[in-house]
């Protein structure tokens, strides 16, 4: 997941300078020094200028990196040396898990933290997720990446399928409702009815209460019946030619954007740039998305913000980690450079309920991903090596089976690999 | 000592000359080894260090960040020698380096042979075979992952143009390596041609003229004068080529579909030592497994080069 996202900040060109160097953090002057350190885009430059000038005895430096890997590995490189870390370190979704199994190192924000930043602020399901095992609340949340479906019309359409917006609902129902669909479209077409099976894993694996791990931190990879029923689900619709067999993120995969190698794809928040992007201009008004997806909705990727024990002004720090992640500056942000915000009343401001996409045919996508957010039902617990098992194991083995390994073998590979990774 | 004394220079008392010859000793004995100390320094503090501390973390089970390692022994040594992974990728490791050593040292000896004739514009094709070793390793890995792209890369546009039909480079095990190969091959082939060609400058001209008035053509020449003067820089381009190939990593980890992957491949058909070495260390943060790998190859690459001294022997006989 992780390694989608980097690549989408990639492709989006939100791109942004290097690694800056380590932060002071001592008190200089009689003034707090309190440094951030985030990646890629979250909108924050103007917001912590108006920080420092509502408060004049706090110096604020931001460190940004480009990527979400080198950022991470930073953090759990210094987290393991023990000095080092700024006082605000922003925390990618499928990292989460990682930083948790380290809680003991992050300060609890519901002990430090401001009254004002309490559960009500985020989405419920946003809220828990940031929360450590033993209760211990590590981050605040930052945005979200609501799931719903991006569709061409015009393929559809001539694949005899509906594809009017109240149309498309009944197709994308349920998962035996879109894989039908899809073998309907693969049959009259000769074509891809989605571009990669993990896209699909993973959006119809995060749906289950339980995962790769269990609340216990067991690896429950063989035993969970959700995971095997989806893998066979999954492998029949590459079977029946429902998959486009490219990999998500690749060059060819971009390209099967231009040349409409597929009909649909999973569209998180973010994603509405990501295919503006790839699939070019020749092809503006084809795209639509729809808030019907397939068993509800769902959530891929989003952040938080941490205070590292390490940090020497872990109270101040906090209080700017919630003041960022309040509503109103979240909105800024969202204004500013686009990451869709988790806080419940954000979801409610007209800024983001009138934004409107023209790309998709000027759909109302601020309003459709405001409600698919709230169709969320509950953060599914996920383990010590779950990014890992996720993105090294399930999608590598998907991957063979598309590439012709049988379905069977393909499950044996994907256990193995799981029970390896989390040793 | 009196005041009409002249300042000259007195000769030394015989304690100074003394202490002048005991500092001579010191400077004679001490001096060379300080001249050669930065070398050694630098090479204890960034060889030898991170060489032996590789030994010692390789017998714990060590976690990156973990604070208890525990004490393995040889435990990941022998967890290691029973990891299919770790086979498989040793038996990638060493099918992409013969598919490119070999074929690269043949190609480079006959592009120095061709180099070495009358051309015009001689400089320009010398300094021409050398371009591709100036190329950027990450560019050419990720112009070569698209070029060997499945669906929509050239390679397989050409083969399917001619009647060949498409080769899926990423799913067959023997394809990808050939691909990686290429990658490999384009890129040194003409930084070892040089070499040759280089020695092949330095044979004597003398020695061509006798064989040529002993009644031996082209080839024959090639056959019997060059290539056995050639013996000793063939040796060396297939060392160095060794070493390199045995830590093959840029290349298989940008060939993968989704560039930067580790698993070299969905069933790590083209994942080499280096590679499952970087996956074990920073992925799955097993920094005691890794650096048994690390030990591990160190181990195959003393072999290989002994392998090559005694090759060498048996060739410059």
């Amino acid at each position: 997941m992780r390694q989608r996202l980097i690549a989408v900040l990639v492709a989006t060109g939100l791109v942004a300078g290097g690694v800056a160097g380590c932060g002071a953090g001592d008190a200089a002057g009689g003034k707090v020094q309190l440094s951030i350190a985030t990646f890629g885009e979250f909108g924050y430059e103007n917001l912590l200028k108006e920080y420092q000038a509502e408060h004049p005895n706090v110096v604020v430096t931001q460190h940004k990196v480009g990527q979400a890997a080198p950022h991470h590995q930073e953090l759990f490189t210094k987290l393991a040396a023990g000095s080092g870390l700024d006082d605000i370190e922003a925390v990618e979704e499928g990292y989460l898990a990682q930083v948790l199994t380290k809680a003991d190192k992050f300060n609890d924000l519901s002990k430090i933290g401001p009254a004002d930043a309490g559960p009500d602020r985020w989405l419920p399901w946003k809220y828990e997720a940031g929360k450590s095992k033993d209760g211990k609340l590590v981050g605040y949340g930052t945005d979200i990446g609501p799931l719903a479906m991006c569709y061409r019309k015009d393929l559809l359409q001539q694949a005899g399928l509906p594809s009017d917006p109240d149309g498309v609902k009944a197709l994308f129902a349920s998962w035996p409702s879109y894989f039908a669909a899809g073998k309907t479209y693969a049959q009259k077409t000769g074509q891809a009815w989605f571009d990669t099976s993990t896209q699909i894993f993973n959006a119809m694996h995060n749906q289950h209460d339980v995962g790769y791990y269990d609340r216990n931190n067991t690896l429950v990879v063989a035993t969970n019946p959700d995971i095997k029923a989806d893998w066979d689900t999954v492998t029949q619709a590459i079977a029946d030619k429902e998959s486009a067999k490219l990999v998500s993120f690749s060059n060819e995969w971009q390209a099967g954007f231009k040349t409409g190698a597929f009909a649909t794809t999973v569209c998180p928040a973010w994603m509405l740039g990501v295919v503006e992007q790839n699939a070019g201009p020749d092809n503006k008004g084809k795209w639509a998305v729809t808030d019907a997806f397939p068993n509800g909705g769902g959530n891929w990727g989003g952040s938080y913000l941490t205070v590292p024990l390490q940090s020497k002004h872990p109270k101040e720090a906090a209080e700017l980690a919630a003041w960022l992640t309040a509503p109103q500056q979240q909105i800024k942000a969202f204004v500013a450079k686009g990451p869709f915000p988790s806080q419940v009343q954000a979801l409610q401001s007209p800024e983001l309920l009138n934004q409107t996409n023209a790309y998709f045919g000027g759909a109302k996508t601020g309003a459709l991903y405001a409600e698919q957010a709230k169709k969320v039902a509950k953060a599914q617990y996920k383990g010590p090596q779950d990014g890992q098992i996720q993105e090294n194991v399930f999608a590598p083995a998907l991957q063979a089976v598309e590439q012709g390994k049988s379905a069977a073998d393909g499950w044996q590979q994907a256990v193995a690999g799981a029970q390896k990774a989390a040793k | 000592m009196t005041l009409t004394q002249l300042p000259v220079r007195r000769p030394p008392s015989a304690p100074a000359v003394a202490r002048r010859a005991r500092w001579a000793r010191v400077d004679l004995k001490v001096s060379p080894y300080l001249y050669v100390a930065p070398f050694f320094v630098l090479f204890a503090v960034v060889g030898l260090f991170p060489l032996l501390y590789t030994g010692y973390v390789s017998l714990f089970d060590w976690q990156l960040g973990d604070d208890t390692a525990k004490f393995l022994g040889a435990g990941n040594y022998a967890e290691l020698l029973q990891d299919p992974q770790f086979w498989n990728a040793l038996v990638n490791t060493v099918s992409i380096f013969l598919l490119s050593s070999v074929p690269q040292v043949i190609v480079a000896v006959g592009v120095a042979a061709l180099l070495n004739t009358n051309l015009r514009l001689r400089t320009g094709f010398r300094m021409g075979v050398l371009v591709p070793y100036v190329a950027s390793l990450v560019a050419v890995g990720i112009i070569f992952g698209n070029l060997f792209g499945v669906n929509y890369g050239l390679v397989n546009s050409v083969l399917d143009l001619v009647g060949i039909g498409r080769i899926d480079w990423q799913a067959d095990r023997f394809a990808s390596h050939i691909a990686i190969a290429t990658m490999v091959n384009w890129r040194w082939t003409g930084y070892n041609a040089l070499i040759v060609l280089a020695a092949m400058q330095a044979i004597p001209p003398e020695l061509h003229e006798a064989a040529m008035i002993d009644g031996a053509n082209a080839w024959r020449r090639f056959r019997s004068v060059t290539l056995p003067l050639l013996r000793p820089t063939i040796t060396f381009v297939v060392i160095t080529s060794t070493i390199g190939g045995l830590q093959i990593f840029t290349e298989p980890k940008l060939f993968s579909a989704m560039p930067g992957s580790n698993t070299g491949g969905s069933t790590n058909q083209f994942q080499t030592v280096t590679l499952y070495l970087y996956q074990s260390a920073f992925e799955n943060l097993r920094l005691g497994y890794a650096s048994a790998i690390a030990w591990m190859l160190f181990l195959v690459i003393v072999l290989a080069a002994v392998g090559n001294y005694f090759l060498t022997r048996r060739l410059s006989r």
